[in-house]
């Protein structure tokens, strides 16, 4: 770990996320204020939609910012894996002329999604004093479940941005898996509106149901399914953990074999 | 590690690599898919580089020539950690920064300052040691008042200053420069010159890659050629690349036009040239010489049966390559016969100095009064040396001190 983050990558890595985060907003008027206007605004529809029309969540204490922090988490999932897809093959013209290590490059655009999810959860911590949320001592889950999903959502990306470099077909693909993914993960819904037990389990098997559900009942609510719960404390309930594991190392390994033909291949 | 490790910067293991070519480009799972069902990989193997094996050591000018084609900007790239090898390893003692463009990650986008410093991590370099070198590249670049504004509204001149200000001023231990950089004009060219001529007197590594040989000449140690003939492959002196490097293009170039016209005018009556080889010390055919060996000019007649007691008179002369010629021997005073079987021409030490010559033999009567034959400045031949000699000629000579 220590030869990865040399003082060279380390400075590497500041300059690519510095520019990054620079440039992503040039020219629009509001500029960063867009990290947190998109997840707000795709809230606003989604809560009146949702809520206030369909009456979804009734029963569960908070709901809005339990759907508002479900569709934090989801986003930062999606942002980190879609730009990700593309990062190698948009730095090509880094790669083919210069030695930098590669996964530096998918490492800076996995930060800037991060630096969006910090953003986006201050928003969410706000709303929660303004509910008069009680924090309780499962709060210090969070941060571990966060890291959860940054992990799963690094070994995606690292599979992601290898194989894009090789078929474009890739990034197609990925847009409809998460399309899907957003349905057939509890963002909208709460686990219980799910009538059959069997789906509520295959639904928890996705790493980001269960992140999602675990994160809202460390903070917002514990009225509420989590991956403990669905599975009643069994073996099963660390499948979802297993899932992220071998995703990140399969992605980790994926990218260090294609890394290497990277400059010949973009 | 080894003493003799140590004097070593860069060495290159026996390196081979291959490129896949696609047959077509499609990069789709689908194109994937159906060329394995019809068994097809989808592309071609192509070799680029066979085996290259060699040391360039420390504070060495080293040289990489080659003709376009020749995996010369592959080879660049392997010794970048651009690519990586099929087999072999490059070994780099020390940090090397390869300069194949300059500027490479600049946006336009950010301002003169952000750039210096994203082009330095670029390169390898932490934000202390960029903080160490800014002050001085933003004077050298002579940009101190343009910092703050954006890349996009320098002028391209300032962002090439900009650009080969921070590659000048990148402290390292071994550079790689491609020659492409010293494309531009003139007075930039002159630049790029100065900082190499700099680097050379500091005794810098510097690997230079390239396609001209007056920069070989000037600047290079020694020097590795590559080519598609693989057996030419290797490391040379400076004189002997040159001269491997002209026989190379001048064997891609074929017959000159010259002298296809002389074939055609001449023909195979009464007396003519039927070969003329040019040997080496050992006697062998040889197309390349050194200054001060011994060279041999053996040239056979073909004739009808009635020239066979007929006094012939030979001539030869040497042509440099801007056309002087530096030499004229002939048969005048020696007395030769076509029946007296081939003629040969000793040259016991060879005083041209480095460089390609063309010899013309000419066939007369004695006397002069009829020429039978011609070969006007035929097959071009070379002379190498490991020293460097001034003037066209090199004369066997002494100094000597007092009366």
């Amino acid at each position: 770990m220590r030869q990865l983050l040399t003082k060279q990558n380390r400075a590497l890595l500041t300059e690519l996320v510095r520019t990054d985060f620079k440039l992503r907003y040039q020219g629009s008027v509001l500029g960063y204020a867009w990290s947190l206007l998109r997840p707000l605004l795709l809230f606003a529809i989604l809560y009146v939609v949702f809520v206030k029309f369909l009456k979804f969540g009734g029963d569960v204490p908070h709901f809005p910012i339990y759907l508002l922090l479900g569709i934090v988490i989801w986003n930062f999932f999606s942002e980190m894996t879609v730009q990700s897809i593309g990062s190698i093959v948009g730095r090509g013209d880094l790669i083919r002329k210069i030695r930098i290590p590669r996964w530096i490059i998918v490492l800076s655009s996995s930060i800037s999604a991060l630096i969006s999810l910090g953003l986006n959860l201050l928003v969410v911590f706000v709303f929660m004093i303004f509910n008069h949320i009680e924090l309780t001592q499962t709060i210090w889950w969070f941060p571990l479940i966060m890291l959860e999903v940054y992990l799963l959502a690094l070994g995606i990306s690292l599979f992601l941005s290898a194989a894009f470099v090789k078929y474009r077909d890739v990034s197609y693909i990925w847009e409809v898996f998460l399309q899907a993914g957003f349905y057939l993960t509890p963002i909208l819904y709460s686990l219980a509106m799910i009538p059959s037990e069997l789906f509520q389990k295959l639904i928890m098997i996705n790493p980001v149901a269960q992140a999602v559900q675990d994160a809202r009942y460390s903070i917002v609510t514990h009225e509420t399914a989590t991956i403990h719960s669905v599975f009643d404390g069994g073996w099963y309930s660390l499948i979802p953990f297993a899932i992220v594991a071998v995703v990140l190392v399969g992605g980790l390994l994926y990218f260090r074999k294609e890394a290497k033909n990277f400059a010949e291949n973009i | 590690m080894t003493r003799q490790d140590q004097d070593i910067a860069v060495s290159v293991n026996d390196i081979s690599k291959t490129f896949k070519l696609p047959h077509e480009k499609n990069s789709s799972i689908k194109g994937a898919l159906i060329g394995m069902f019809r068994g097809d990989k989808g592309y071609e193997k192509q070799q680029v580089l066979e085996h290259v094996d060699f040391n360039i050591k420390r504070g060495e000018f080293f040289g990489i020539v080659g003709r376009n084609g020749s995996g010369k900007s592959t080879l660049l790239k392997l010794l970048a950690g651009i690519y990586s090898p099929d087999s072999g390893n490059v070994q780099v003692n020390g940090k090397l920064v390869p300069f194949i463009e300059l500027g490479v990650g600049f946006n336009p986008e950010l301002t003169g300052r952000e750039n210096v410093y994203l082009n330095g991590a670029l390169l390898g370099f932490d934000r202390k040691e960029m903080n160490a070198m800014y002050q001085d590249i933003v004077r050298f670049a002579e940009l101190e008042r343009f910092m703050d504004q954006k890349l996009k509204n320098y002028s391209s001149g300032m962002q090439v200053r900009l650009a080969f200000s921070i590659a000048t001023r990148a402290q390292t231990d071994i550079l790689l420069v491609d020659e492409v950089l010293a494309v531009g004009d003139q007075s930039f060219q002159e630049k790029c010159f100065d900082y190499f001529t700099q680097l050379k007197k500091s005794h810098k590594t510097v690997i230079f890659v390239t396609h001209d040989m007056s920069n070989v000449e000037r600047f290079c140690d020694r020097v590795y050629v590559l080519d598609k003939k693989r057996e030419v492959n290797g490391l040379y002196s400076i004189p002997e690349a040159v001269a491997l490097y002209n026989r190379l293009n001048h064997e891609l170039g074929g017959v000159q036009p010259e002298d296809q016209e002389q074939q055609i005018k001449r023909t195979r009556e009464e007396i003519w040239i039927d070969k003329v080889s040019l040997l080496d010390k050992q006697g062998k055919v040889a197309g390349s010489f050194r200054v001060g060996e011994k060279m041999q000019i053996k040239i056979d007649l073909g004739y009808e049966p009635s020239f066979a007691k007929e006094r012939i008179t030979v001539g030869l002369a040497f042509y440099s390559r801007d056309n002087t010629n530096l030499a004229g021997p002939n048969t005048a005073k020696h007395t030769y016969t076509p029946s007296d079987g081939p003629l040969v021409f000793t040259i016991d030490e060879l005083a041209f100095n480095m460089g390609e010559y063309r010899l013309t033999v000419a066939l007369y009567n004695d006397g002069y009064s009829k020429q039978y034959d011609l070969i006007d400045k035929g097959e071009p031949f070379f002379v190498n040396s490991t020293e460097t000699h001034h003037g066209l000629t090199v004369l066997k000579d002494t100094w000597r001190n007092g009366e």
